[in-house]
């Protein structure tokens, strides 16, 4: 999955993962693909409400090991 | 305006007292909506902490100022920010200490009452989760039933009583939450019991509890009289102590009754609940006071914040045990039981030490309410 920036944010705890992706897609233009990586547990759920309450796309995820990855197209 | 943690103690203080409280839950719509902070005079406002980001002006006017505010999240993070946006904003609220991870592990322990020969017997009400342990103590001894895995509370409990723990005692293997009851075992030298109907599969050593076991704690004789009652499980048993109080497990509730389907036997084990509830139990005294394993809903709180009614009420009043039509009752507990208990097989395999998850995952498996009832 193509991505134009890549978020880290292994290690923190919520609310930090979510403060730190809205951000970083201020720093995108429509239709371009962030990438974050997360280790909190409560960011599945809330990145998938996030994104959606915005009108953003979560293209994707996946789970790498301890990893969660999320692929979230800017509306 | 500085903000406050509140802690669990304090809110199931709260909760046992029905006072007010505005509980402002920044957890996403489904986890609030799957299991929340309950209080008979509780208000409620649910606002993702993500879609406060950006201030909390636009919410100011729903979040009273007659009233104790208290912001939750799963860990506390999100609610400390939250919290700190409102005190900023000229609010005076309280955060919960540790979140709902550490409501969900909150316990107290209320006396449910005085043994004949001087001994106590103690309710641990896990409030956030609906679970019920007991201790009973008497001459420096105790006795534990369906421990939670927060084995401090009870080593701790049972130390400034000077009691030593002998028994541990699980009337089942429980599906919805894990047992502390091997670990206060290890850690005592005291013989840890289990159905042996329900620990076919496990991978450690126990004492086989069943029917017609009789247990004394201390040099006085309060006996343990253990009654086999399957139904929620094959091998479900349930305690007459002093002649008085019948901890009856996950069989009955104050409320409902139990579930047969949560180790997937529903069809099976069916028949074995009607006996249990419709004939081992009603040859039992009506004034036996009812101490089941769980409660469903705040309301089977009684006044001091115990669970507990008496059997005989219970055979006038819980719906589960008025249903004449064996085919109804069938049906009713087979069909359309409410979702099963999060993780609940992992938590049947942690139980039975197939498994060994991290504190951090049974933390997980165990998150939401507790569902081991139908009513």
């Amino acid at each position: 999955m193509e991505s134009t920036k890549v978020l880290d944010a292994k290690g923190l705890a919520c609310p930090m993962p979510i403060v730190k992706t809205k951000k970083a897609m201020n720093d995108l233009v429509s239709g371009e693909v962030l990438e974050i990586h997360a280790t909190d547990k409560g960011a599945k759920n809330d990145l998938a409400a996030w994104a959606k309450s915005g009108g953003h796309e979560l293209v994707k995820h996946e789970e790498d090991g301890d990893v969660l990855k999320f692929w979230i197209k800017k509306a | 305006m500085t903000v406050k943690a509140m802690n669990s103690s304090e809110v199931t203080k709260k909760v046992f007292n029905k006072e007010k409280l505005f509980v402002f839950d920044v957890r996403n719509e489904t986890d609030f909506t799957d299991w929340k902070i309950e209080g008979e005079n509780f208000q409620y406002l649910n606002i993702p902490y993500f879609e406060l980001l950006d201030g909390v002006e636009e919410i100011l006017g729903q979040i009273p100022t007659d009233m104790d505010v208290l912001v939750v999240c799963a860990k506390e993070g999100s609610s400390v920010m939250v919290a700190e946006m409102l005190s900023e904003a000229g609010r005076n609220v309280a955060y919960l200490e540790g979140g709902m991870k550490a409501w969900s592990e909150h316990l107290e322990p209320v006396k449910v009452g005085d043994l004949k020969d001087g001994g106590e017997l103690y309710q641990f009400v896990r409030i956030g989760k609906g679970c019920l342990s007991y201790m009973v103590i008497s001459d420096g001894e105790a006795a534990i039933v369906d421990a939670t895995r927060m084995t401090d509370i009870f080593l701790d409990f049972a130390a400034s009583k000077n009691a030593e723990i002998k028994h541990v005692f699980d009337t089942h293997l429980h599906a919805d939450h894990i047992s502390g009851g091997r670990k206060i075992a290890e850690k005592t030298g005291a013989a840890y019991w289990l159905p042996p109907k329900d620990a076919t599969e496990v991978t450690f050593e126990y004492n086989a509890l069943e029917g017609g076991n009789d247990v004394t704690i201390g040099g006085t004789t309060i006996n343990i009289h253990s009654l086999y009652s399957p139904g929620h499980t094959i091998g479900s048993t349930s305690f007459v102590v002093d002649e008085k109080y019948l901890l009856s497990g996950d069989i009955l509730f104050i409320d409902s009754i139990g579930r047969p389907d949560l180790a997937g036997l529903a069809e099976d084990w069916v028949g074995d609940l009607r006996e249990t509830l419709y004939k081992r139990y009603r040859e039992l005294s009506d004034e036996l006071v009812v101490l089941p394993a769980h409660f469903m809903i705040i309301d089977e709180l009684n006044e001091d914040g115990s669970v507990g009614e008496k059997l005989g009420t219970l055979f006038a009043k819980n719906h589960g045990l008025n249903i004449e039509d064996e085919n109804e009752f069938r049906k009713i507990v087979t069909e359309n039981l409410p979702p099963q208990p999060n993780a609940y097989q992992e938590i049947r395999e942690t139980n039975m030490g197939k498994i060994n998850p991290d504190i951090e995952k049974q933390r997980e498996m165990e998150i939401g309410p507790n569902r081991c009832a139908v009513r």
